[in-house]
């Protein structure tokens, strides 16, 4: 196994499991009829059930129910028809009931698994243990004086779904991979829109060690880790700190930590000592929740077509590579525009530019695909000119610049620009008769053995045509030229 | 099973109540007595029984995704003990 | 005036209807009758000039022809419900000040009806308490009196309730009842309280005690008023997922339908040691007249009976564990300052809680901590779920059960018990009906020796409240129950 990390005394293998907490995308809370949106004014999204007053009760939001089932068919789990909401019992400021209701005995999706690829193009599945609907915490504020928070209940009771996956990561690598995957099928499904940013994506991530193939070590579990890097930077920092303590001789701890964005490093929160007692018992305000197969029949039909089963199709009809296909479909909109722009042409060259010069100006130019100055369409007519060999493939990022910044079709600017590829032998003919009559000394050291010249000359003729040359005809007409003795 | 002061202390530590020390120890009497009468159901065979917790028969109604609260921040805070900008206020919370 | 506090309910819906009374005079009687009896505290809150100001209300509603069910009929409200714009405090210092921007959904329903508010009534705090001595706002106090005059309970929770209604400063009162608290207090005043099937009314408003059991009902001078408080009480609430969507019976038309044919269960596990011999000779007398009424008496069992209080007293203070746990000093009621949010917490609620509210979390808290979850909630569940069991086969023989209400008439007030568990025997024959959902009503039956109300009970299958009606109302109508009690507004001691 590559993934094993060398220490002073030995290589040893990392053990992840994640929990991700990711906001269910929905109008209204999981058990209040306030707006679960983002960005208003302190508790003005707060009903008297959020708030918790005395005599407010549950009522359950069947669209949250509904997204849980989306996620858990999109993650290939058994839906469990009867589930059980719980209190889990703590205090806390933004904890306005003094209990959040979750699921714990009998979440309303059980097993399913998620497939992964890593940058090499191998996959892997990985568990998933299960998936439970949980009402979100308020947000306490402790900068605003010297003494006191300020609680804002805007996004107690708005729903989460957690899912909670097996110890099946091995690196850091695959821990990110595994929630970009995530955050891709959820964004498919439309069931969480995937802003780790805003909070609406947060993962915990359980750390342990062993030897490989040895048992498994203590784990340490470091909560609310909301981007990719601090994921993948909590990993790598776990695992160094673990290494070190246990080949120094010492213990792992079984505890809570923190991760501190601004060091890079984790430090203990709560060890297992303090650890909560959280009273868990089914909450009497709600019954037994009950879908019928029905019910999840429906959802399943109207799924949309997810990752995974578009990659297959990009890899098996078009012949993408494993890595091209990820890339391409790790966004629904992404896979919209490759499937837009690459209808007619060369599947695989659009692939190539979608992912390399697309992605790079996208990215350059802080843009979203939303906003792309160019239209799949466009992108594949201008494969088509590559394709069919009216601009060279060199001409083609110059156009390709054009139309980022212009937002013109290629031919336009092929032909505005009187760009066209020259493929008339007679005129290449004579740019190459003008070049190798420039250069009669390089002429003779090439004739003398100096194959390596061929590149210059190329070059040369490409240069003098403006790059408009047919590269195959020049390359073949200055061969027979040369080459003739 | 019997509680002793220090578990006690350790239940009003959960429960948020404070519990003066010289409290503790008639608390975890008076607590002992009733432990020992509810003590009485374990003479009750229950091995086959599955758990009771709802008796309603009926199964959990849901609700349309409509947003028919919220914006109302009077009705919210109004009885807050103490507030400042539209947030509730505590004393400060140290992570 | 003393005779408009004579009308019960039923006739006072006349009289108001034939004009013959006005709304404003009888709301104006019961408020005096309330200032008159304050020495009973069973008032907490008085808002006179509230239910001045309903009255005039009903009287234009009645002038106009759209009188309601309740229609200028002057209600008290136990201080567990919620009531928009007036102080609601479950009797907890730990809610001083709490004014609810809302109102709870029975109470709505009362006044949609065209009911009016006399005021907010006395209570054990947090309904936690079999003789409403546990309130922050002192005992309410029976109007009954024994032979040697001392002060008596009037029993628990809604002490206030029963108390106000036997001494006619309310013409009728809602309670709730989480282990008998209507049904107690009820019978310890001689009136008719009514615990409906859970699910039957909503619980939405009402302060939470222990949410699987709690279930709001009427208090009222007869089983008719009882009947006509229901019917606008009830009702499905999309606000409470526990709320029952089974329609309502005719309640009113099964007050006095009699009891012929009718098989009434008499379970043999409600003899208990140490019982009151006048209580047993109640019993036994209810259960020959009824048979003289023509129902069929049946021999049940209910065999896991005695495991209904243990079983009880680890569900309801679970529940009330988690469903205080809100009460925290942060959004509403009481704050005691501290320099750490878990010393607030702390302060706040160790000076906000009563003693018995605070024994109640603490168990609470202890059965379902990690490792005793098992052995004492989970086994009550189980347990509950034989209790409820044991009525499904009873209710396969038989429609009804007839039960005594109390194993004794009202105690003294501040009787010292040092044994918490003395007092929750209290409840002995009211709580099997709240661990199994089912409906129950108290009804007076006689007076013991000492001149102190005693009542019976009658237990009905899931959402018969009809039955229970039909029983009581023979009961009522044989027992002839007319006495009132010594320190009742307009009375003569």
């Amino acid at each position: 196994m590559s993934d094993l990390v060398k220490g002073s005394t030995g290589d040893w293998e990392v053990v992840i499991g994640l929990e991700v907490h990711a906001q269910v995308t929905s109008n209204a809370k999981l058990f209040s009829g306030a707006s679960a949106s983002f960005g208003a004014a302190p508790n003005e999204n707060v009903s008297l059930v959020d708030a918790a007053m005395p005599g407010m009760l549950p009522v359950i939001n069947r669209e949250c129910v509904y997204q849980a089932i989306r996620t858990g068919l999109g993650l290939k789990a058994q839906i469990n028809l009867t589930s059980v909401f719980d209190r889990k019992n703590y205090f806390y400021a933004d904890l306005p009931q003094g209990y959040q209701i979750s699921q714990f005995k009998d979440p309303i999706v059980g097993e399913g698994s998620l497939r992964i690829v890593m940058a090499d193009g191998n996959t892997r599945d990985i568990g998933i243990e299960r998936l439970h609907l949980e009402q979100d915490a308020g947000k306490s504020m402790h900068d605003q004086h010297p003494s006191k928070s300020y609680i804002d209940l805007n996004r107690t009771g708005v729903a989460l779904m957690e899912i909670v996956s097996r110890p099946d990561m091995r690196s850091a690598a695959e821990a990110a991979a595994y929630v970009r995957k995530l955050r891709s099928i959820l964004r498919y499904l439309g069931t969480c829109d995937g802003n780790m940013e805003e909070g609406s994506l947060r993962a915990d991530v359980n750390v342990s060690v062993r030897r490989p193939g040895g048992p498994l070590g203590t784990r340490t579990e470091t909560k609310n880790l909301n981007s990719l890097r601090f994921i993948q930077m909590a990993i790598d920092y776990e695992v160094v700190r673990q290494i070190e303590i246990i080949e120094d001789g010492g213990e792992i701890d079984q505890e809570t930590r923190l991760f501190d964005t601004s060091t890079g490093r984790t430090r203990t929160m709560r060890s297992k000592e303090d650890a909560h007692d959280y009273r868990y018992f089914p909450d009497p305000d709600l019954l037994p929740m009950v879908v019928s197969q029905d019910e999840v029949d429906a959802l399943a039909a109207a799924l949309p077509e997810l990752p995974d089963e578009i990659r297959d199709r990009l890899m098996g009809e078009y012949g993408l590579s494993a890595y091209d296909a990820s890339v391409i479909t790790e966004e629904r909109d992404t896979a919209r525009y490759y499937e837009a722009a690459s209808e007619g042409y060369d599947r695989k060259l659009v692939a190539n530019w979608m992912t390399v010069e697309l992605f790079g100006a996208l990215n350059k130019s802080g843009k979203s695909l939303d906003d792309c100055p160019i239209a799949p369409e466009q992108l594949g007519a201008l494969v088509g000119l590559i394709s069919d060999g009216t601009i060279s493939g060199r001409i083609a990022k110059d156009v390709f610049a054009d139309m980022f910044e212009t937002g013109k079709s290629a031919a336009n600017i092929v032909d505005e620009k009187g760009l066209k590829q020259v493929s008339d032998s007679g005129a290449i003919e004579a740019l190459i008769d003008q070049v190798l009559a420039a250069n009669q000394d390089k002429v003779e050291d090439y004739r003398g053995g100096k194959d390596k010249l061929f590149g210059f000359f190329v070059g040369q003729v490409m240069k003098q045509s403006g790059g408009q040359a047919n590269p195959g005809m020049v390359n073949q007409i200055l061969r027979s030229k040369l080459d003739r003795v | 099973m019997s509680v002793d002061k220090t578990t006690v202390a350790k239940i009003a530590r959960l429960a948020r109540i404070n519990v003066p020390d010289k409290r503790l120890e008639p608390l975890a009497a008076e607590l002992n007595g009733i432990l020992n009468w509810i003590a009485e159901l374990d003479e009750v065979n229950t091995e086959t029984v599955q758990p009771l917790a709802s008796v309603t028969g009926h199964a959990l109604p849901m609700r349309d995704d409509v947003v028919t609260d919220g914006d109302r921040l009077n009705d919210v805070l109004s009885n807050a003990p103490e507030g400042a900008s539209g947030f509730f206020v505590v004393p400060k919370v140290v992570e | 005036m003393a005779d408009l506090l004579d009308l019960n309910a039923v006739e006072a819906r006349e009289a108001l209807d034939k004009k013959a009374i006005s709304a404003v005079e009888l709301v104006t009687a019961y408020v005096g009758a309330a200032e008159a009896t304050s020495a009973l505290n069973n008032y907490v809150v008085l808002t006179a000039d509230h239910a001045l100001a309903m009255a005039a209300d009903a009287d234009k509603r009645i002038a106009g022809g759209t009188a309601g069910l309740l229609e200028g009929l002057p209600i008290g409200v136990k201080d567990l419900f919620c009531t928009k714009g007036v102080s609601s405090t479950a009797c907890s210092n730990i809610l001083k000040g709490f004014t609810p921007p809302y109102e709870s959904t029975v109470t709505a329903n009362l006044w949609a009806a065209g009911g009016v508010m006399l005021g907010k009534l006395n209570c054990d705090e947090f309904a936690m308490g079999s003789g409403n001595e546990t309130s922050a706002f002192g005992p309410a106090i029976n109007p009954w009196q024994g032979n040697d005059k001392t002060n008596l309970v009037p029993g628990g929770s809604s002490g206030g309730s029963a108390s106000a209604v036997a001494a006619r400063s309310a013409l009728m009162a809602t309670g709730t009842d989480t282990g008998g608290s209507i049904r107690q207090p009820a019978a310890f005043c001689g009136v008719v309280g009514l615990k409906p099937t859970y699910g039957r009314c909503s619980r939405w408003g009402i302060i939470a005690f222990a949410s699987s059991l709690d279930q709001a009902g009427p208090f009222t001078r007869t089983v008719a008023d009882n009947a006509l408080m229901m019917t606008a009480m009830a009702s499905h609430d999309a606000k409470d997922s526990t709320s029952t969507q089974t329609p309502l019976q005719d309640l009113m038309g099964a007050v006095g339908a009699g009891v012929k044919g009718m098989k009434i269960g008499v379970p043999r596990e409600y003899v208990m040691d140490g019982m009151d011999n006048e209580v047993v000779r109640l019993w036994e007398q209810g259960q020959a007249w009824l048979k003289d009424a023509g129902a069929e008496l049946v021999d049940v069992s209910l065999p896991h009976t005695k495991y209904a209080l243990p079983t009880y007293y680890i569900i309801a203070p679970a529940e009330a564990s988690s469903n205080l746990a809100r009460y925290d000093g942060v959004r509403y009621g009481m704050r005691v300052e501290a320099e750490t949010l878990d010393g607030m917490y702390e302060a706040t609620r160790a000076a906000g809680f009563g003693d018995e509210v605070q024994r109640r979390i603490m168990i609470g808290t202890y059965v379902l901590s990690a490792g005793y979850y098992d052995a004492y909630y989970l086994k009550a569940q189980k347990v509950r779920r034989l209790i409820k069991q044991d009525f499904d086969t009873a209710f396969e023989k038989v429609d009804a059960l007839l039960t005594p209400a109390t194993p004794s008439a009202a105690f003294p007030v501040g009787r010292k018990i040092d044994d918490p568990v003395t007092n929750y025997l209290n409840d002995v024959f009211t709580v099997p009906a709240n661990l199994a959902g089912l409906p129950g009503i108290a009804v007076p039956g006689g007076l013991t020796s000492d001149g102190l109300p005693l009542g019976l009970q009658v237990l009905g299958r899931p959402f018969d409240e009809a039955s229970l009606y039909r029983v009581a109302g023979v009961i009522e109508a044989v027992a002839g129950f007319t006495q009132t009690p010594a320190r009742m507004a307009g009375g003569t001691a």
